[in-house]
């Protein structure tokens, strides 16, 4: 992938990132999580990683970003008011934040791993669908037969969370 | 060229952004999607990862890919369970906003 590619990407991951944060109304920031997930998965697709790519835009822009739109409707909410904001809390968090991403650019900065571009493959066409089943079905197994259970027991959990009295 | 720092570099921001977003916003459902910006930075940056390191056939290693499938499939169950504790909370107390929740505060 061109390099103005790249950095085209990822510039619309993060101003809609972003404005995920930032909007006050919760249906635009659920749609910019929309745009966030596809520059995402365009940047997956960008390091040869067309199964993970595909999966994110069905598995997040599809059916997680559903859930989340349907549960705003159902809840009915509107834009927040505007409430008086706690400026040391605030600034606080914001502090914290920063000093975290400061910390991360730090240590990228100084390993010399990340200064290497990344090595061409052994062939143009590579079979990751092939290559991810292989490695799920064998080596994965167990891990994958557990993750199917765990899917089961959200389900159970959702249905008895969404009755209307628990007992 | 790009090199890997970029990809982590973007994938750092990402992850602060949404750091950020879990310490600052107040509504429940957008801390919530800022939960998922970090899952999601942390997948690219494994992503990145496993396209640097290439197994000894010259392919991406791809058991970080494996493990970005699971990171996705315990984000999506997560997302259920956790929306759906939100609107048990919305029936018991008609509200979102979490300085209104404060009943195991300290």
């Amino acid at each position: 992938m061109p390099p103005i590619l790249f950095w085209l990407f990822a510039a619309v991951m993060l101003v809609f990132g972003l404005l995920v944060i930032i909007n006050r109304n919760p249906i635009a920031s659920a749609l910019s999580l929309v745009v966030c997930f596809l520059g995402l998965a365009a940047l997956f697709m960008s390091l040869d990683a067309f199964f993970i790519g595909i999966i994110q835009v069905l598995v997040y822009a599809g059916a997680v970003m559903v859930l989340f739109l349907f549960i705003i409707m159902l809840l009915d909410l509107r834009a927040e008011e505007r409430r008086q904001i706690n400026w040391i809390a605030f600034a606080g968090g914001f502090l914290v934040a920063f000093a975290l991403l400061v910390q991360i650019v730090a240590v990228i900065g100084s390993t010399r791993m990340a200064k290497q571009t990344f090595p061409p493959l052994a062939s143009q066409q590579a079979d990751d669908v092939h290559n991810v089943g292989l490695l799920l079905f064998g080596n994965y197994n167990l891990p994958f037969q557990v993750i199917g259970v765990l899917i089961l027991v959200a389900t159970i959990g959702v249905i008895v969370l969404s009755k209307r009295q628990l007992r | 060229m790009i090199t890997l720092g970029d990809y982590l570099a973007v994938s750092g921001i990402l992850f602060a952004i949404g750091f950020s977003g879990v310490l600052l916003r107040r509504n429940i459902i957008i801390i919530f999607m800022a939960l998922e910006l970090m899952l999601n930075a942390a997948n690219l940056s494994l992503v990145a990862f496993s396209r640097f390191r290439l197994s000894d056939n010259g392919l991406p290693n791809y058991n970080a890919q494996v493990l970005v499938f699971f990171i996705i499939t315990v984000a999506a169950a997560e997302v259920a369970v956790g929306l759906a504790i939100i609107v048990a909370l919305y029936r018991a107390r008609r509200t979102t906003h979490v300085e209104d929740i404060s009943s195991l505060k300290f």
